[in-house]
C-alpha cells in the first residue's frame, strides 16, 4: 500500500518536472531561433566590423556595464540600508519614493535631460548669456555621452537593487544584527561582515537584472549616439542588410551575460544563507541626529530628486504645454491598453515563474537548470531581436497549420497567433521571464529546506504544499515579481512595437513615436502616464512589503 | 483567497483570448478594408486614412513600426499576411522589400499621370507620395551663402569644427551617401566621407531637430537636415522655435550639377494582399491634390504631383533642382554606405 502512495508521488513529481521542462522550454523558443543563426555564415561583414567597429562595441558596452552596476549598486544598496536601519527626516517617505524612478523609461529621462542640459538647452542658453560666452568658451559636461547615459540608467535602474537589498535587510533576523553589534562590530562593520552578505543573493540579482536591462536598452544609446552592442546589431541588421551578423552579435552578447551568471554562481560557491533564527521583532532603527541625519537625508533625497522629481516637472511642464493638442478620449483607451496587458503579463510571468522555480526546487537536473538559465536570457537581449525570435517561428507554426487546414478540410485558417494578442503576450513572457524568474526563486530561497520537508512529510502533494506553505511565505516576492513585470512591460516598446495587432496602441508606443518623430513636448504627456500608470503598484508593493515583514507592527 | 485569485487569473486569460485571438478570422469576412504596415507615423498618416475612410467607406487598419521591422513581419508572414500595403520613409526599404518578394507590381493611369516617374519604379512595384529633401542649413550671422556650393565641399578644411550631423545609424544618412556613392564612386565617397567627419562640430548625437537647435545656439555653423524639421519650427506656435528657425537660413547644393539630395515616403501592394483594389483606391486617393497639399502643409514634405500648391514655408525656402536618379539605388547602395561610414569614423 504504503508503496503505491510512493509510486503515485513520483508520478506526481516527474509530472512537474515535466511542466516545467516544457514551459522553460517553450520560453525558450526565442533565444534558441536567435542563436541559431550563429550557424548561418555571415559573408565578410564580420571582416568589415572587427577591422571598423567591433572593438568599439565591445569597450564601450563593458564600460557601460560596469559604470551602471557601480553606480547602481552604490545608490541601491546604500539607500536599502539607511531606509532600514536609521531613522531620519523623511525616511517614511524615502522608503517608497526611493523605488519610483523605476516607473522612467529610460529614453524618455534622456530626452528630458538633453533638453535641459544639452548646449542649445536652457540652462547652458542662460549661462552663456549671464558670462557672455560663445561655443568653446567654456567647458560644460556633456550629457550626451557614456558618462551620462551611466548616469542617466543608474537612475532608473538602481530601484530593482534598492527593492531587494531593503526586502533582504528587512527580512534579517534582528538577532542576527544585535549579536553583530553586541560582538563589537561598529555600524559599517556590522554592514559590511553581517549585513552585506546575508542580503547578497538579493543584490546580485538586482545587480543581474539591471545589467541585463543595461545591455538590451536602445533608445538611450542610440539617442546619444553611443556605440554599443546594442545598436551595432541594429546598423548591422538595417544597415548593412545582415540579419544573420546581426543575430551573431547578439549571440555574442548572450554570451557575455551567461559568462557573468556563471561568474556569480562560481564566487557564490556552494555557500547557502539561511536564517536559522525565528526571532523575529520589528528593527529598532538608530536614531541619526544632526548633521549625519542631514547626510542619510540628502543621499536618499537626490536620486529622488534627479530620477523623478526632476524630469517629471520637465515633463509636466510640456504636457500642458502641449496638453491641447495632445490629450483627448483616445489617450484613455491608450492607458487602458497599456495597463490591462502590463497586468495580464505581469500575473502570466509570475505564475510561470513559480512553476519553473518549483519545479527546479523539486527535482535539480543540470539539465533542467540549464534551460532554465536559456529561458531567462531574453532580458538581456534588446526587445527587437526578441521579437524577432518570436515572430518567425509562430509565423512557421501558423502556416503549418493553415497547409494543413487546408489540404484536410479546404479552409484556410490564416494566421492563428501572428499579429494578435497572445504572440505579444508571448514575447514578454520570453522577455521579461528572468525578471519574475529571478525575484521568485530568491523567495524560494527563503523557505528553508526544513520547512518544505516538514510541509511534505505531513502529507502535503508538491502542488498543495507550494500553494499552502510556499507561496505564503514568499508572498513578499511574488508582489515583488508581479511589480517588476508590470513596470517593464508599461515601459515595454520595440517587441510591442512590432509584434501588435491593427490599431492596438499603447502608451510607451505613443511616447516613442512622438519623441522619435522630435516631438519631444508632444510626447511629454504620453511619458507621464506611463509613470502615473506605473507608480500606483510601485505604492502598492512598497506599503506590501513593508507589511511582510515578519514582525511587522502597525505602529 | 488564493484559489479566487487563480480563477480569476484563469478568466482574465481566457476573456483576453476570446477577445483577441479570432481577430484575424474576423477580418477575412469583413471585405470592405484595407490593411496597412506603415513606418510613416501614425500622427503623420491617420488624418488621411480618416479622410479615406469619409469619402469611400472603406475601413482602414494601422500597425505602425519601423521599416525593417515590418519588412521582417511581412516576410515571415509570407502569402497569409494581412497587410495590402506598405507604407515607408525612404526609397531604399521600399527596393528593399521588393528584392525580397513581397510586393506585387500594379497598374494604375491615375498614379502613373499624378506621380513623375523618377519617384516610382519602373515595374510599377511601389510609388512615391512625397518628398523630402536632404540639403544644407547655415546659420545667418556666421555663413555666408556664397561659401557654399556642394555637399562635396562640405570636406574642405575651411569647415573644421563647424558642421553638425546626426548619426550615421540613421537611414537619411545612409540614403545620402548612397546617394554619393552613386555619383562619385566608393573610394571618392570614403575621401569625402573622411573630410566631412574631420569637421563635425561634435560627435554625432541626437536627431535633426537637435541639429538645428545646436547651429542657432552656436555649436556648429552649418547642418544637414530633412528640410520639414526646419518648417515645423519655422510654424511652431512656440516662439522659442520660431526664434531657432529665424536664425536659421536653408541652402540648395550642387544646383550646377546633380541637384539636392531627395527621398520619399511612399507605398507598395503587397504580394499577399487581399483587398488589392482598395489598396489601389487608397494610393490614388494619397496622390490626389487634397492629399498631397496635407503633405505640404502638416508636415512641410515636397508634394509628388506637380502643380500642387506647396505651403507659405516651401515656398520661402524656393524652388530647387533635385537629383533625379532611380531611387532604388539608394537601398541597392545602403550596405556598401555604412561600411563607408564605419571606416570614415562616422559614429
Amino acid at each position: 500500500m504504503s508503496n503505491v502512495v510512493k509510486k503515485l508521488h513520483e508520478l506526481r513529481f516527474n509530472s512537474w518536472s515535466f511542466f516545467t521542462f516544457l514551459i522553460a522550454a517553450l520560453v525558450s523558443i526565442p533565444v534558441i531561433v536567435i542563436f541559431s543563426y550563429v550557424f548561418t555564415p555571415a559573408g565578410d561583414v564580420w571582416r568589415h566590423l572587427i577591422s571598423t567597429v567591433l572593438k568599439g562595441y565591445i569597450v564601450n558596452t563593458l564600460l557601460l556595464m560596469i559604470g551602471v552596476g557601480a553606480g547602481s549598486l552604490v545608490i541601491g544598496v546604500g539607500t536599502a540600508w539607511l531606509c532600514t536601519m536609521y531613522r531620519f527626516p523623511g525616511r517614511r517617505i524615502f522608503e517608497w519614493a526611493l523605488l519610483i524612478p523605476m516607473a522612467m523609461p529610460a529614453y524618455i529621462i534622456a530626452y528630458t535631460y538633453t533638453g535641459m542640459l544639452e548646449f542649445a538647452g536652457p540652462l547652458q542658453t542662460a549661462l552663456r548669456n549671464f558670462f557672455g560666452w560663445g561655443h568653446l568658451d567654456y567647458w560644460f559636461p556633456d550629457i550626451r555621452s557614456l558618462g551620462g547615459a551611466i548616469i542617466i540608467m543608474s537612475l532608473v535602474l538602481y530601484p530593482y537593487i534598492y527593492l531587494l537589498a531593503r526586502a533582504a535587510f528587512l527580512e534579517q533576523s534582528i538577532c542576527v544584527l544585535e549579536i553583530s553589534r553586541t560582538m563589537g562590530r561598529g555600524q559599517w562593520r556590522s554592514f559590511t561582515d553581517v549585513g552585506l552578505p546575508l542580503a547578497r543573493p538579493a543584490i546580485i540579482i538586482g545587480l543581474s537584472l539591471v545589467l541585463m536591462e543595461t545591455i538590451s536598452d536602445y533608445g538611450t544609446v542610440e539617442y546619444f549616439g553611443l556605440p554599443v552592442f546594442t545598436t551595432g546589431i541594429f546598423r548591422t541588421w538595417f544597415g548593412l542588410g545582415d540579419a544573420a551578423a546581426a543575430a551573431q552579435l547578439a549571440a555574442v552578447m548572450m554570451i557575455f551575460v551567461l559568462i557573468l551568471i556563471v561568474l556569480e554562481r562560481w564566487s557564490r560557491g556552494k555557500a547557502r544563507y539561511y536564517h536559522t533564527s525565528t526571532r523575529y521583532r520589528p528593527l529598532p532603527g538608530y536614531r541619526l541626529r544632526g548633521i549625519r541625519a542631514g547626510i542619510a537625508s540628502t543621499a536618499c533625497l537626490t536620486p529622488v530628486l534627479l530620477g523623478f522629481l526632476l524630469p517629471v516637472s520637465q515633463l509636466l511642464l510640456w504636457s500642458i504645454q502641449t496638453a491641447g493638442e495632445m490629450i483627448d478620449i483616445s489617450f484613455l483607451f491608450l492607458a487602458l491598453n497599456s495597463f490591462s496587458v502590463a497586468a495580464i503579463a505581469a500575473i502570466l510571468a509570475v505564475v510561470i515563474a513559480i512553476i519553473m522555480a518549483y519545479g527546479l526546487r523539486l527535482r535539480r537536473s543540470p539539465a533542467m537548470t540549464f534551460l532554465v538559465r536559456i529561458a531567462s536570457l531574453g532580458y538581456a537581449v534588446p526587445g527587437t531581436v526578441i521579437a524577432l525570435g518570436v515572430m518567425l517561428p509562430f509565423a512557421w507554426l501558423d502556416k503549418s497549420i493553415d497547409a494543413y487546414m487546408r489540404s484536410f478540410f479546404g479552409i484556410s485558417t490564416g494566421l492563428i497567433l501572428s499579429g494578435t494578442i497572445f504572440i505579444l503576450l508571448f514575447a514578454y513572457m520570453v522577455r521579461f521571464i528572468a525578471v519574475s524568474f529571478n525575484t521568485v526563486e530568491a523567495g524560494f530561497a527563503k523557505v528553508t529546506p526544513s520547512i518544505s520537508s516538514a510541509a511534505r512529510t505531513l502529507g502535503l502533494s508538491p502542488g498543495k504544499a507550494l500553494i499552502r506553505v510556499d507561496a505564503r511565505i514568499m508572498k513578499g516576492s511574488l508582489l515583488t515579481a508581479i511589480v517588476l513585470v508590470f513596470v517593464d512591460v508599461m515601459k515595454e516598446l520595440p517587441a510591442t512595437l512590432i509584434l501588435r495587432p491593427f490599431y492596438f496602441n499603447t502608451l510607451a508606443v505613443r511616447a516613442f513615436e512622438l519623441a522619435s518623430d522630435e516631438r519631444l513636448a508632444d510626447s511629454a504627456s504620453a511619458a507621464l502616464a506611463i509613470v502615473l500608470v506605473g507608480i500606483l503598484p510601485v505604492l502598492l508593493l512598497s506599503i506590501a512589503i513593508a507589511r511582510s515583514r515578519p514582525g511587522y507592527s502597525s505602529e | 483567497m488564493l484559489k479566487k485569485f487563480l480563477v480569476t487569473i484563469f478568466m482574465t486569460l481566457i476573456f483576453s483570448g476570446l477577445t483577441f485571438i479570432p481577430n484575424p478570422l474576423i477580418s477575412n469576412v469583413m471585405a470592405d478594408e484595407v490593411n496597412i504596415y506603415s513606418a510613416r507615423k501614425e500622427r503623420l498618416i491617420k488624418p488621411l486614412l480618416d479622410k479615406f475612410n469619409a469619402k469611400t467607406g472603406i475601413r482602414v487598419n494601422l500597425v505602425t513600426g519601423k521599416a525593417a521591422t515590418l519588412l521582417k513581419r511581412l516576410e515571415s508572414e509570407g502569402m497569409l499576411s494581412p497587410a495590402d500595403l506598405l507604407l515607408t520613409v525612404d526609397a531604399g526599404s521600399l527596393a528593399r522589400a521588393q528584392a525580397a518578394g513581397v510586393l506585387q507590381p500594379i497598374y494604375s493611369p491615375v498614379l502613373d499621370a499624378n506621380i513623375p516617374a523618377n519617384l516610382r519604379d519602373p515595374a510599377g512595384y511601389w510609388y512615391g507620395l512625397s518628398v523630402r529633401a536632404r540639403t544644407i542649413i547655415y546659420a545667418k550671422d556666421r555663413v555666408s551663402p556664397l561659401e557654399l556650393s556642394t555637399y562635396e565641399a562640405l570636406a574642405n578644411p575651411k569647415w573644421k569644427s563647424r558642421i553638425l550631423i546626426r548619426s550615421s545609424n540613421n537611414i537619411y544618412n545612409q540614403s545620402l551617401v548612397a546617394s554619393m556613392i552613386k555619383a562619385r564612386g566608393v573610394r571618392q565617397t570614403e575621401e569625402w566621407a573622411r573630410g566631412l567627419v574631420a569637421n563635425f562640430a561634435r560627435s554625432p548625437k541626437g536627431g535633426d531637430t537637435d541639429q538645428l537647435r545646436a547651429v542657432a545656439a552656436g555649436e556648429g555653423d552649418i547642418a544637414i537636415i530633412n528640410t520639414y524639421y526646419l518648417g515645423r519650427l519655422t510654424a511652431s506656435k512656440k516662439s522659442k522655435d520660431r526664434a531657432i528657425a529665424e536664425k536659421i537660413a536653408v541652402f540648395w547644393p550642387n544646383q550646377h550639377d546633380r541637384g539636392v539630395h531627395i527621398n520619399i515616403s511612399g507605398a507598395a501592394v503587397t504580394k499577399s494582399s487581399r483587398n488589392k483594389e482598395n489598396a489601389i483606391k487608397l494610393l490614388e486617393f494619397l496622390t490626389s491634390d487634397e492629399s498631397q497639399r496635407w503633405y505640404a502643409e502638416a508636415n512641410f514634405e515636397y508634394p509628388v504631383k506637380s502643380g500642387v500648391s506647396k505651403s507659405r514655408v516651401l515656398e520661402s525656402w524656393g524652388e530647387f533642382k533635385t537629383d533625379n536618379i532611380n531611387l532604388a539605388v539608394l537601398g541597392k547602395n545602403n550596405a556598401e554606405a555604412v561600411k563607408i561610414m564605419d571606416r570614415a569614423g562616422w559614429k
